[in-house]
């Protein structure tokens, strides 16, 4: 069963969406709304940090893909971070450093957003 | 599973992508105690994920009354994953890898899977098994 969750934190305008567990095509659908709920109520800026997701397959890539354009047209972005090499190189693999900002830490990706 | 023959295991699943973390687990162990590294392993898995997502979303359109199969077969040189599903055939063959700058450009959403599938293992075989369904097959050399 593939288990997965997220936790919603604010760091000032920033909002800061951290994962948990396996994010695949069952579990893509969770992330999707936490993300639509945010647009909801207007906000657009957003750091993603995987340091707990374990795995990602492309149902999961898709997420981020589907919201991308919304939030950079709002003067928003999202940047992720926290990436176990696992994870990230599939990212890699797929070229999508090309699209998002890939931070480290959090830290670092809620600073971008702040300079 | 199959247990008459050494290194062929095989599971049945209802087809729905609530069992994709079981799926990953069973080939997870499989190739782990074939001795298989983290690293190669984590490739496997994420190429059979994607390939039973495929089933499950479009030979399927999630119709949970369906089932397909995985068979997992270990020889000293490969690990073959077969899948085998009785829904609306594909062929592969017929589909180009996307030209990815062009697709994040575009802000393309899905359509990955096969791609991956492609990269992460070292030969993706497709057969239309006429009348007795599909059959997808994913070989890693491992030696």
């Amino acid at each position: 069963m593939a288990e997965f969750s997220t936790k919603h934190r604010e760091n000032g305008e920033v909002n800061i969406i951290e994962l948990n567990g396996y994010l695949d095509a069952h579990t893509a659908q969770h992330l999707e709304h936490a993300i639509s709920d945010l647009i909801t109520k207007n906000k657009y800026k957003v750091v993603v940090n995987f340091e707990q997701l374990k795995y990602i397959s492309s149902a999961g890539l898709g997420v981020f893909m589907a919201f991308i354009e919304t939030m950079r047209t709002n003067s928003g972005d999202i940047k992720l971070a926290g990436m176990q090499p696992s994870v990230y190189n599939i990212f890699d693999l797929l070229g999508f450093p090309l699209l998002y900002e890939i931070f480290p830490t959090e830290t670092e990706a809620v600073n971008k957003f702040k300079n | 599973m199959n247990k008459n023959a050494k290194n062929i295991f095989e599971m049945k699943v209802k087809s729905s992508t609530e069992n994709l973390g079981t799926i990953r687990e069973f080939v997870e162990e499989k190739a782990m105690q074939s001795g298989i590294d983290k690293s190669i392993t984590d490739k496997i898995v994420l190429a059979v994920d994607e390939a039973c997502t495929n089933i499950i979303k479009h030979a399927y359109n999630y119709d949970e009354s369906t089932e397909f199969t995985i068979r997992v077969l270990i020889s000293k040189k490969e690990f073959k994953v077969l899948l085998i599903d009785h829904g609306k055939s594909f062929d592969p063959n017929q589909i180009a890898d996307p030209d990815m700058p062009t697709y994040l450009k575009q802000r393309r959403v899905g359509g990955l899977g096969l791609h991956l599938m492609r990269h992460l293992m070292d030969n993706v075989e497709y057969h239309n098994l006429e009348g007795n369904g599909n059959q997808l097959i994913l070989t890693k050399k491992i030696a």
